[in-house]
């Protein structure tokens, strides 16, 4: 179970969560969508505090942590929090300099304090599942893109986090390549995995959310289950968003808008 | 041509030892210290608080900004006027030792940022502290951008190091120029000894190709290849 409650972030005078609150049940899948600037991608930043909230509360599991104005929280209470999430990027963010497994044992050896064994073997299994253990051996860079993010998937997954965060995870991506992508989270949401993901890509988040959170302008318009957003939103807001979301995914057939 | 050949064999030995127990140990260690320095100024001007970044700053600012046979003749004939008197290697050593950390914490720093944000995010996410982060992640990645500017100021250093002749320091261009005292060959001795430090630097230039090739095994830092 994760909580949100009561977010609030301020860049300088300008505020981009006025005061958001979210519950998320454990093995469900949601996704944020809006507007560009609407505050989801800032929204699930502040899940793993990458962004530390300027006020309200974030809870995770057993872990809670309660953010106040100019109150500076310890470094090692964001760490304790932060390490019951995994986070995948738009941008991929595999580290250059290690290979498709280094990548996936880093968390395990450095931060969890695994024997490189043991970790070896957990990251080949994860490897296994998204489909890259034929690249275990192979550089970042000389992977495409949906290969990239898989291998990013497997190493945010390495840790067992409570939750998987996923940051417009497939909009670096073509059409093709962000399907694999789709395919593989797909199948993590049907394993149960708890996610959250920021998006706009509409394939992605009516194939795997359960659940759909609409933010514009840092406030929650609408919230619900999946069909329900997707086929008939209540709010005049939340049906306009939808419709271009649609014409954007029919004008490139199908692909990421 | 023959009375050329002699003298240089004849001097060589004088001027290779020279090299050997000055010019090299004075070059290895300023340039390992001056490295220390350097990463420790840049970490300080990146990470610091605001006074430190100051003092940096100005640290950068004079040792860059005079030239370094003024600073080595400031260390070794200056300071005894206050009270501070060092033998001539151990002054050498300080100079080219600041000298050094002024010029690589730049390349340092700028090679730290040259590192994408989205990399120090990628750490802080599986969990790592800002040293895991910056050990491990950053670092890295860093080094392979500062390998050519670092070498740049390596090889400098090794031809700097004449300096120290300045101030009594026996090292190799002094050695030529006692022999040149004898012999009254100053083209011979001096021709000899560019020889031998332009040898010293396109070893430091092999070595550093090697160095970025095994850098750059893993391809590139080619985020998005969609």
């Amino acid at each position: 179970m994760i909580s949100l409650t009561n977010i609030e972030k301020r860049f300088g005078d300008n505020l981009v969560l006025k005061g958001v609150t979210v519950a998320i049940a454990e093995g469900s899948v949601t996704a944020l969508v809006g507007p560009s600037g609407g505050g989801k991608s800032t929204l699930l930043r502040c899940i793993n505090l990458l962004e530390i909230p300027t006020s309200g509360t974030v809870r995770i599991g057993d872990e809670s942590l309660e953010f106040r104005p100019s109150v500076k929280v310890p470094a090692a209470d964001i760490r304790r929090l932060r390490l019951q999430t995994g986070m995948v990027f738009q941008n991929f963010q595999l580290f250059p300099h290690r290979t498709a497994i280094e990548n996936v044992v880093e968390g395990l050896v450095t931060v969890l304090k695994w024997s490189p064994e043991r970790a070896r073997e957990r990251a080949l299994a994860l490897l296994q599942k998204v489909g890259m253990a034929h690249k275990a051996d192979a550089w970042p860079a000389t992977l495409s893109g949906g290969q990239q993010q898989r291998v990013a998937i497997a190493r945010a997954l390495a840790p067992s986090p409570k939750v998987l965060l996923c940051d417009e995870p497939t909009s670096a991506l073509d059409p093709e390549l962000a399907q694999e992508v789709v395919d593989v989270l797909g199948q993590l949401a049907s394993e149960g995995t708890t996610m959250v993901m920021a998006t706009h890509d509409l394939r992605l988040a009516s194939k795997i959310a359960r659940e759909v959170v609409f933010l514009d302008a840092g406030v929650v318009v609408e919230k619900g289950p999946a069909a329900v957003l997707f086929g008939n939103p209540e709010r005049e807001r939340t049906k306009r968003f939808i419709a271009t979301l649609k014409q954007e995914a029919e004008r490139e057939g199908g692909g990421e808008g | 041509m023959l009375h050329w050949l002699q003298l240089m064999l004849e001097s060589l030995p004088s001027l290779l030892w020279a090299a050997l127990i000055f010019t090299v140990p004075l070059t290895l260690l300023s340039f390992v210290l001056g490295l220390t320095v350097g990463l420790g100024a840049a970490l300080g001007r990146l990470f610091g608080p605001r006074p430190l970044v100051a003092l940096v700053r100005f640290y950068v600012w004079i040792f860059r900004g005079t030239p370094l046979l003024v600073q080595l003749f400031l260390i070794f004939y200056g300071l005894p006027s206050v009270g501070i008197l060092l033998d001539a290697f151990t002054a050498a050593l300080i100079g080219f030792t600041l000298n050094i950390g002024a010029y690589t914490s730049e390349i340092i720093r700028a090679a730290i940022g040259s590192v994408p944000k989205g990399q120090w995010e990628a750490a802080y996410s599986i969990g790592m502290t800002w040293s895991q982060a910056m050990r491990r992640t950053i670092l890295p990645q860093a080094g392979r951008v500062a390998v050519p500017p670092l070498s740049n100021t390596f090889i400098s250093l090794v031809k700097d190091t004449s300096l120290a002749a300045a101030i009594t320091v026996p090292e190799m261009f002094q050695a030529a120029q006692r022999i040149v005292a004898t012999t009254y060959e100053p083209l011979i001795l001096y021709v000899e000894a560019a020889i031998l430090y332009l040898a010293m630097s396109s070893v430091l230039s092999a070595l550093q190709t090697r160095l970025e090739e095994r850098l750059n095994r893993y391809g590139g830092f080619l985020e998005a290849r969609s």
